[in-house]
């Protein structure tokens, strides 16, 4: 598994709401290991979510230990340890593709022409060469999904986070992001955690899946991925794919078994 | 990974222009119609009383014709307005107290200066009340109670207040005018600058970005559209405010003078005149704003 990046012991979070308490997270232990793709999959209000925003330092344990890169998570995010790509692209309408990847570069104080240079190579990365110019209105949703993902990669952090970023496009819009993050994932060895709803995603893109269930949120099963690193589309029709599928589907039902 | 992208959905404006001059022309025949059966109506009844007393017997074309050319009407009729109008603006060296021109000056400078603070004073406030919460609860309530003060009430006071420490002129002016013109651009800035969702200040946050940077990247730019729809209602309200300074006594100058002199001696078309023009300078000054608006918002890539 390599060396511990993310390590959670007996992380929990619990809100305080006008309702009483709320246990968003609690007892999660895990750790996450330099170069994995990990999913975490689950109903809503599992915490996948919350557990991915605590490790990006949005939000703040209540218990337990949490450490990224072998720092705080606040440390880490001061450090820029991680890029963060939401559901939604975010992008600012007033800044061009070019302009709003560069917008985290000219924040971390980067130089022009670094910043220009590696504009132009993250756009390469995510396929949108050429469009720089263009404004995000003029892209179409998975083209600014995209151009979100470019803009995660540009300062480049080892660690991405993804929360459901494909969560908003049509399933074949989908297919092909999921191909060329495997991809990118590829070429760039960074660790990914990844927040989905979807099963076939989960299992086609990552080295190990974490199963969550609600009330309390919290991990009920781990799941390690015995495909290969290298996966076509088709292998999704493979056996070992749909027994994966079927075994993360049991876990998820299992979690879910008092409802 | 290559979807087409979204061809550049610009809205078909021209169409859309080509129909409305049509409504605007029937809807300003309507007004001017209107207005001239008014001016018949009510001025009527004094041409008719002059008639009696000459003991002369008028016919209805002859009535018509004396209550559209009266020296000093109730209601003047819209071409004697400008015919009034022409004269104030065209009919004078600019330099005259009889010119439109050289009062609507005087009005205009105040203004610019009074919008110029109010408008500076309402985006320092917004800023202020963004970003620190005592602000917030303190500075809102007394803003919101500015307003509720009738400016009619305030504006002599001013004046008053000013003219005692020897200040009199634009200045005391221009205060009045901020007055009403910084609470449209204190409440559009603050909802402006809070538009920036929770997704976007947790990007902001993930790249741990500075308060500045935070403020010049994200939250000033998200503003601008509201910044120049509350200055559009500034600059009209800096514009009422200067007026109504010009109202109380001694003023001598502006069209706000102008108005007052013209109701002092009955010239109700020299009021009317000078209504018009002050109604010309609001209109002319929001479309300034709208010109600007639009250069900026293309240049940022926000106009479709």
């Amino acid at each position: 598994m390599g060396e511990a990046v993310i390590e959670a012991r007996k992380v929990g979070l619990t809100f305080q709401t006008a309702d009483g308490p709320v246990h968003a997270l609690k007892d999660v232990d895990l750790r996450i290991g330099r170069g994995e793709f990990v999913s975490f999959i689950g109903p809503s209000g599992c915490g996948k979510t919350t557990f991915l925003r605590t490790i990006a330092a949005l939000e703040t344990p209540t218990a337990g230990v949490l450490s990224v890169n072998g720092m705080t998570p606040d440390a880490a995010r001061r450090a820029r340890a991680y890029g963060y790509v939401f559901q939604a692209p975010g992008l600012y309408p007033w800044r061009t593709i070019a302009g709003n990847v560069s917008l985290p570069l000219e924040i971390m104080g980067f130089p022009r022409p670094e910043r220009q240079r590696r504009i132009a190579e993250v756009l390469e990365l995510v396929d949108l060469s050429g469009f720089g110019g263009r404004f995000p209105w003029q892209l179409s949703g998975g083209m600014q999904q995209r151009a979100s993902i470019a803009r995660a990669l540009a300062f480049d952090a080892d660690i991405l986070l993804m929360d459901e970023p494909f969560g908003a496009l049509d399933e074949i819009v989908r297919d092909r992001l999921n191909e060329a993050l495997l991809a990118l994932w590829a070429k760039t060895g960074k660790t990914i955690g990844f927040v989905t709803h979807s099963i076939p995603e989960a299992v086609y893109l990552s080295t190990r899946i974490v199963v969550m269930s609600p009330r309390p949120g919290r991990i009920t099963r781990v799941v390690d991925s015995p495909l290969p690193r290298d996966r076509p589309l088709e292998i999704r029709d493979s056996p070992d794919f749909i027994a994966l599928a079927h075994e993360v589907r049991e876990a998820l039902r299992e979690g879910h078994g008092d409802d | 990974m290559t979807e087409p992208a979204a061809g550049p959905a610009r809205s078909a404006r021209n169409g859309l222009t080509a129909g409305r001059s049509l409504p605007v022309l029937a809807v300003l025949t309507a007004i001017l119609a209107i207005w001239y059966v008014a001016a018949v109506g009510m001025n009527a009844a004094w041409v008719r009383d002059q008639a009696a007393r000459a003991d002369t017997v008028l016919s209805t074309g002859e009535l018509v014709r004396q209550t559209l050319t009266l020296d000093r009407p109730v209601l003047p009729a819209p071409h004697q307005v400008a015919a009034g109008l022409w004269e104030g603006i065209a009919g004078q060296r600019i330099t005259s107290k009889r010119s439109l021109v050289w009062h609507g000056w005087i009005t205009l400078s105040a203004t610019l200066a009074g919008f110029a603070i109010g408008s500076l004073a309402g985006i320092l406030l917004a800023v202020g009340i963004v970003h620190d919460r005592a602000m917030d609860r303190s500075v809102m309530p007394w803003a919101v109670a500015s307003q509720t003060v009738p400016i009619l009430a305030i504006a002599p006071m001013v004046i008053v207040v000013f003219a005692s420490a020897g200040i009199t002129g634009l200045i005391p002016k221009a205060i009045i005018a901020a007055w009403l013109s910084f609470f449209p651009v204190l409440v559009g800035m603050v909802k402006g600058l809070r538009t920036p969702d929770a997704m976007q200040m947790d990007l902001m946050r993930s790249w741990n970005a500075s308060a500045g940077q935070l403020f010049w990247r994200l939250r000033l730019p998200s503003s601008m559209p509201y910044l120049f729809a509350s200055l559009k209602v500034a600059v009209a309200a800096a514009l009422v405010g200067t007026i109504v300074g010009e109202l109380p006594a001694g003023a001598s100058a502006g069209l706000g003078a102008r108005l007052l002199s013209g109701s002092y001696y009955g010239q109700t078309v020299q009021i009317w005149a000078a209504l018009f023009a002050a109604a010309a300078l609001a209109a002319g000054l929001v479309m300034l704003i709208g010109l600007i608006e639009r250069l900026t918002l293309r240049r940022m890539g926000l106009a479709r």
